[in-house]
């Protein structure tokens, strides 16, 4: 696939004849370019549609498709208002490009944070509404007609009153010449014919019979394959190798140093990977060798004393709390964990004097095009990007480690070099989910419902070092996200963040991101002053919910459906969360689960009742409630990254263990109708399983959980 | 030289008998939907079949493949089962991300060749061993359910 289509999308016509739509660019993402030191110094139409004489419809995709269903998400936007059915669309991942493709809530061609649809809601449909306008212009001249006396349907402009047709293939050029209309009209919702329809998924086909085309499995004429080794110590160096045994190896090619790594170069993994074992390799492992996770710990805790940059101030905790009936006190903590995401890290590069070729699969199409460009020190325009389907991202493929560590390795290999880290590297080198540890207080009155609630979050902020300019007078929006606005109204609230950054062990962005941490520790909270208060834990959320009603509402259809209150047997319980964050995203959740006299949690049903606006695919809003609720349990039960002199102790799925079919629940989704903007989707469902299985394992044991993962030692009753 | 009858086509190979069978099929042979996870049979995304039996490709020795039929993903929907399981993946649009699914088809083809009627503990059993980290097991199991329900009606002609 030739994904290098960016003079063709400036010269704003096709290839061989044919329309490319040209849509201006909305306003927040002109801002994006202004405040962005990469902006380009141009105004360039944006594409995202592309027919072609032959007919052939192409929409060109700038989010990356990593499972959350954008491949079928876009496309609907545009095909809606362009008015082709999916079935007459070709699809294309869109090269890097700022100007054209930035996301307007990320600034930057991204894909995370659960902004596609929010972001491309607008902007798509428009691309799609200008093109039918132009393409209904175009017919009308030919006929000499009016064009409102015309209309589109399936690729084809019909002239009502006559009933002549013509095909946009057959249109194309006529319609490349027309300017482009200023303004075009959306469609009234209540005209959708694809948007709101459980569309099958257009990645689906390839992705049934290995046709799908992964970042690893770019196969190039020539190329070879690498594996590396990095310091097992994060900020150690390479101080050392004897080449001789891996280069004994057959089909061992080279091997290549770096600062920090070392890779074998081979005809084919197994020779790379046999390579890399028999080398002996010495490390200067640097100053974090005899780190510890509960080093890390103990600073949290110190850091956690002092008071925070303040995320939110209502009222007067400090005196509320004095005059409060009851204080109610914990301490939550969070921990480090990796992504695992199946296909393991991967980057195929070939760097030639004139120019670079990077094949993979990222969730930031323009940052990794500027990585290899800064590492081979060519101008950005000489690195080509081919981006491929993510078998994964949950944030570890909005990282530019490994590619940029594949362009180091590929600078120093004559002809192209796949780059594969095997399970353990990818395990050991990742970039893990930040350890937080959180104070709370209520103060309650003699009802029990909070008059005072603080937190206090302390640990690393993401945005400070993905995005510095959102970092701003010490906060970050994502870090406070579902803490500082929690769906509950305080009278009196404080909110404080400490951002105390952990040596030795780089964090990133981990799905569900802020709120993730944030909602375990609020709906956990919560929870715990409804049973200091000896209330019932729906209605005592119920009860401070009166400024919400949409979060009011998907609580009280969770827990009609999950059959809330109904007699469990002994040893189940059932838990709540609630969840608002992602834009006006609502999701609350009730999860019902067992524990055993051995302390073995099982996670038998969790009912999700979501509110996220207009719904663009409602099975993939339903798939994407499946998928972050069993990502969020897997976590919640099992997963935790740990230091030990410096190195992560976990390494495969043995030990960093994923969940399994046999402990996955039964998930119930019910959708609430809503004609409200949309919110996002990918990222909330994994938020608020946590809480609600602690909650629910609080309800079945009388045992709170203010730690994860769940601990099943102090679960046991035997 | 090693000699495999893969997906009905003989190959041969110029690799190390000890070489898995996973790396001879990507990196060798070019059959990609075979794919790489954690390199101990511990996800399953390796899964192909060895005689029709689902086996980890990824700890199995190229040599022990020498004188069997392997199937991969690229040829199983040409078996019954396979091409039912397919089907009813699509109909159920099981797939997120996509990575591991290779490997699902290819454990639940197996199991509905083997029993046309699995149960849920049947399910679990031949399926614990293949992991999905976006977490599609729920439309995983709806699609075995699915698909044995094609092969009943097949069965009895309707």
């Amino acid at each position: 696939m030739d994904l290098n289509r960016r003079a063709f999308l400036k010269a704003g016509a096709a290839a061989g004849g044919g329309l490319l739509l040209s849509v201006r660019l909305p306003v927040s993402m002109r801002d994006a370019e202004a405040a962005s030191p990469t902006a380009a110094d141009r105004f360039a139409p944006n594409g995202f549609i592309r027919i072609g004489r032959d007919g052939r419809v192409t929409l060109i995709v700038h989010k990356a498709e990593m499972g959350q269903g954008v491949y079928t998400s876009m496309p609907m936007l545009v095909a809606e208002e362009l008015e082709v059915g999916l079935d007459q669309v070709h699809l294309e991942p869109a090269p890097p490009d700022h100007t054209l493709y930035a996301d307007p809530l990320l600034h930057q061609q991204a894909t995370g944070n659960s902004t596609s649809v929010r972001g491309a809601w607008e902007p798509l449909r428009r691309a799609g509404a200008t093109g039918r306008a132009m393409l209904v212009s175009a017919a009308a001249q030919s006929w000499k007609v009016d064009a409102s006396s015309c209309r589109a349907e399936r690729g084809t402009v019909i002239h009502v009153p006559t009933g002549r047709r013509v095909t946009y293939g057959a249109l194309a050029d006529a319609a490349a010449k027309l300017p482009v209309p200023d303004t075009v009209a959306l469609k009234d919702p209540k005209d959708f014919r694809l948007i709101g329809t459980p569309a099958k998924r257009l990645d689906s086909p390839d992705k049934v019979n290995g046709k799908a085309q992964f970042g690893i499995d770019v196969k190039v004429p020539g190329m070879k394959v690498a594996t590396v080794a990095a310091c097992p110590v994060f900020g150690g160096k390479l101080a050392g190798v004897d080449e001789s045994k891996a280069k004994a190896v057959t089909g061992v090619r080279q091997v290549v140093r770096l600062d920090n790594a070392v890779a074998v170069i081979g005809d084919h993994m197994w020779a790379a990977q046999r390579g890399l074992r028999a080398l002996d390799i010495r490390w200067d492992e640097g100053p974090h060798a005899a780190l510890t996770t509960a080093d890390i710990v103990q600073q949290l805790e110190t850091a956690s004393q002092k008071p925070g940059v303040v995320a939110r101030r209502e009222g007067d905790v400090v005196r509320a709390m004095a005059g409060a009936a009851r204080k109610v006190e914990a301490v939550y903590q969070t921990p480090f964990l990796a992504h695992a995401t199946m296909e393991p890290m991967n980057c195929t590069v070939h760097v030639r004097k004139d120019g670079c070729d990077v094949w993979v699969g990222t969730q930031v199409q323009t940052a990794a095009q500027a990585a290899a460009a800064q590492v081979t020190g060519l101008p950005l325009e000489k690195v080509r990007l081919h981006q491929y389907l993510l078998g994964g991202g949950f944030g570890r493929r909005l990282e530019i480690d490994f590619i940029a560590q594949a362009v180091q390795i590929a600078k120093r290999v004559e002809g192209p070099v796949k780059v594969v880290w095997t399970r353990e590297e990818d395990t050991q080198h990742g970039v893990y989910k930040p350890y937080f540890y959180d104070r709370l207080a209520a103060g309650l009155d003699e009802q029990g419902m909070p008059i005072a609630w603080s937190h206090r979050l302390t640990g690393s902020s993401v945005m400070a070092r993905m995005v510095p300019p959102a970092f701003k007078n010490g906060l970050d929006p994502d870090t406070i996200e579902g803490a500082a606005e929690p769906p509950y109204t305080f009278p009196n609230m404080l909110v404080d963040y400490v951002r105390q950054e952990p040596p030795g062990i780089p964090t990133g962005w981990w799905r569900g991101v802020g709120p993730t941490h944030n909602v375990f520790v609020v709906e956990s909270f919560i929870d715990e002053l409804a049973a200091a208060a000896k209330k019932d834990p729906f209605e005592y959320r119920r009860a401070l919910l009166a400024g919400s009603p949409r979060a009011r509402g998907v609580l009280e259809l969770a827990v009609e459906k999950a059959g809330w209150g109904k007699p469990l047997p002994s040893g189940r319980g059932r838990g709540i969360s609630l969840v608002h964050a992602f834009g006006e995203t609502y999701i609350a959740q009730v999860a019902e689960v067992s524990v055993s006299k051995e302390g073995d949690v099982h996670a038998h049903r969790i009912v999700v009742a979501v509110d996220c606006g207009m719904i663009v695919n409602p099975d993939t809003v339903k798939a994407q409630m499946e998928s972050g609720v069993n990502f969020g349990l897997g976590a919640a039960l099992f997963n935790e990254i740990t230091l030990k002199d410096g190195r992560v102790e976990q390494a495969n799925f043995n030990n960093y263990r994923a969940l399994r079919i046999n402990e996955a629940p039964v998930i119930d989704v019910y959708l609430v109708k809503s004609a409200e903007a949309p919110g996002g989707i990918g990222e909330p469902g994994t938020c608020g399983v946590a809480p609600a299985v602690t909650n629910a394992i609080f309800a079945a044991t009388g045992k709170r959980l203010r730690k994860l993962p769940v601990d099943s030692a102090q679960l046991r009753s035997t | 030289m090693v000699r495999l009858r893969i997906n009905g086509k003989l190959h041969q190979v110029d690799v190390p008998p000890d070489m898995p069978l996973l790396w001879t099929l990507r990196d060798v042979i070019g059959l990609t939907g075979t794919k790489f996870g954690c390199g101990m049979a511990l996800c399953g995304a390796c899964t192909v079949h060895l005689d029709g039996q689902p086996i980890r490709s990824c700890v199995t020795p190229v040599s022990a493949a020498i004188g069997k039929r392997v199937t991969t993903i690229e040829a199983v929907g040409a078996t019954p089962s396979g091409g039912k399981i397919q089907k009813a993946w699509l109909d159920l649009d099981v797939v997120q991300c996509g990575y591991c699914q290779s490997g699902q088809i290819m454990s639940a083809s197996a199991l509905l060749a083997k029993n046309p009627r699995p149960t849920d503990a049947d399910i679990d059993a031949a399926m614990a061993g293949n992991i999905c980290r976006c977490g599609t097991y729920p439309r995983i199991r709806a699609a075995i359910k699915q698909a044995a329900r094609s092969v009943s009606a097949t069965e009895k002609g309707v």
